[in-house]
């Protein structure tokens, strides 16, 4: 994933087709001002993304990531969201657990009609992951070891 | 653990089961192995001893037949999840419980004794006994059980069509249950990194853990060597290590039964389990959830609540 190197900071955005992409076009279609770190991945629902995605994105060097969902009650799919919930909540508690500072995930609702909201969340996470600085990454190739631990 | 009154309820459980799965003596008393009872003239052949680790549940859905199968408490919470998960019917399934008092971890006896061959072992009240060329150690039971043994809040089977002896106290209570966790989790984040870091170092992608899991269920599909999606590359890499841990991990959210089959079958010794311990621990705070102890539940990963009581929402900062 390309950067500005020294500026930018890897931050991948899932966003559901229906609410929080449809905020971000209209961020965008009324022109406000955001940062430029967030790389957005469209999925067609909050209810599409496995916890999985977001340990993968950020054990592959991502500084940050941000899923953002139709509200609940709002889903298109009507219930997609719920899930996403139990998910994620599950996930934000659980990456502190093996040394992932919680803060570099973030998840929350926008919907399509809140372009305000979607720049503030936008505006807001990005500085935040600034404060935190690049993700420390992870030590590779580390030589194997030479015997089990009894 | 009774083993006269196993033996008696396998002899009258047998002719209306296939098959039944209980322990047999492995390559020494301390190595008992499971074994596939068809017939009456093999009873005999039966052990029990706090040696049993294994989770014979974990056998259950991959068998067609009507069959009874020996638990200890945690194993039989394993029962009790695969049959809310609709992975077993349970009118298939006779339970024979053995209320348990602690098992012995294999390495952890092994590493006492300077992995010595074992000549015989035997097992008293609580204590080990182990007879080697070196001579005779006398271990703690509570020396040498497994991690999981010392938060088990269930040693009497949850569930049990037969009941092998008398039923037995959880010494521990709901509160301690998870201290170890605790502990863990009031270190620093540097802290926690690096002992994962470590740990994860020396795996070696073996995938032990994974295939011993009871409540691993995807088999050939499993996302950690499929091509297609391709989670995952064959790198040996921390990267990757995490990746695969990560996967378990999730994917026994909320489903896991802390039978402790994963750090068993660990050939370098990882503790895999305080992961899907955490998660347990969260979704008992989360939903009042705990996996395996009523039938009637439903895993909190596949259901949800219109106003959830516990989530609030998240502010950036």
């Amino acid at each position: 994933m390309s950067v500005v190197e020294g500026k930018e900071l890897r931050i991948v955005g899932f966003l559901c087709n229906w609410c929080s992409y449809g905020g971000a076009d209209t961020a965008g279609v009324s022109r406000f001002k955001q940062p430029t770190d967030l790389r957005i991945i469209r999925v067609p629902c909050s209810g599409r993304v496995d916890p999985l995605f977001v340990v993968k994105a950020l054990i592959s060097g991502a500084d940050g990531v941000l899923v953002s969902g139709c509200h609940p009650r709002d889903c298109h799919y009507s219930d997609g969201n719920f899930y996403a919930r139990r998910r994620l909540e599950m996930l934000k508690r659980f990456l502190p657990f093996v040394g992932i500072d919680a803060r570099r995930f973030h998840y929350t609702w926008v919907s399509a009609s809140e372009g305000q909201r979607w720049q503030q969340t936008v505006t807001d996470f990005t500085s935040l992951i600034h404060e935190l600085g690049p993700a420390p990454l992870l030590p590779q190739n580390k030589t194997l070891p030479k015997e089990a631990r009894a | 653990m009774n083993l006269e009154k196993l033996k008696e309820i396998v002899r009258t459980v047998l002719p209306s089961v296939d098959v039944v799965i209980g322990y047999k003596k492995g390559l020494d008393a301390l190595h008992p192995v499971p074994c596939f009872l068809t017939s009456p003239d093999e009873i005999d052949a039966l052990v029990l001893n706090p040696a049993c680790m294994h989770n014979l549940a974990a056998y259950l859905p991959s068998l067609k037949n009507r069959a009874a199968v020996v638990v200890k408490g945690c194993d039989s919470r394993t029962v009790v999840q695969l049959a809310q998960e609709g992975l077993i019917k349970r009118e298939n399934v006779v339970v024979i419980g053995v209320p348990c008092q602690g098992a012995v971890s294999v390495r952890k006896v092994l590493s006492a004794i300077d992995h010595q061959p074992v000549i015989e072992a035997s097992f008293e009240n609580d204590t080990v006994v182990i007879k080697t060329k070196k001579g005779e150690a006398r271990l703690a039971l509570r020396d040498v059980a497994p991690d999981k043994c010392l938060a088990c809040r269930y040693p009497t089977p949850v569930v049990a069509d037969h009941l092998a002896g008398e039923e037995v106290e959880p010494k521990i209570d709901e509160k301690t249950a998870y201290q170890e966790i605790r502990e863990f989790d009031a270190r620093s984040l540097e802290e926690r990194r690096a002992y994962w870091m470590a740990e994860f170092d020396r795996c070696i992608r073996c995938y032990a853990c994974r295939n011993a899991c009871p409540l691993c269920v995807c088999r050939e599909s499993c996302i950690a060597e499929t091509r297609d999606p391709h989670w995952m590359s064959q790198k040996a890499t921390q990267n990757e290590k995490m990746m695969f841990h990560m996967i378990h991990a999730i994917h026994l959210a909320g489903r896991c039964t802390e039978c402790g089959e994963c750090e068993r079958a660990c050939p370098m010794g990882i503790p895999v389990a305080r992961l899907k311990k955490k998660i347990n621990m969260e979704m008992k705070e989360l939903f009042g959830y705990e996996p395996g102890i009523s039938m009637d539940d439903k895993p909190p990963m596949y259901t949800f609540k219109v106003e959830e009581e516990k989530i609030e929402e998240h502010k950036i900062r």
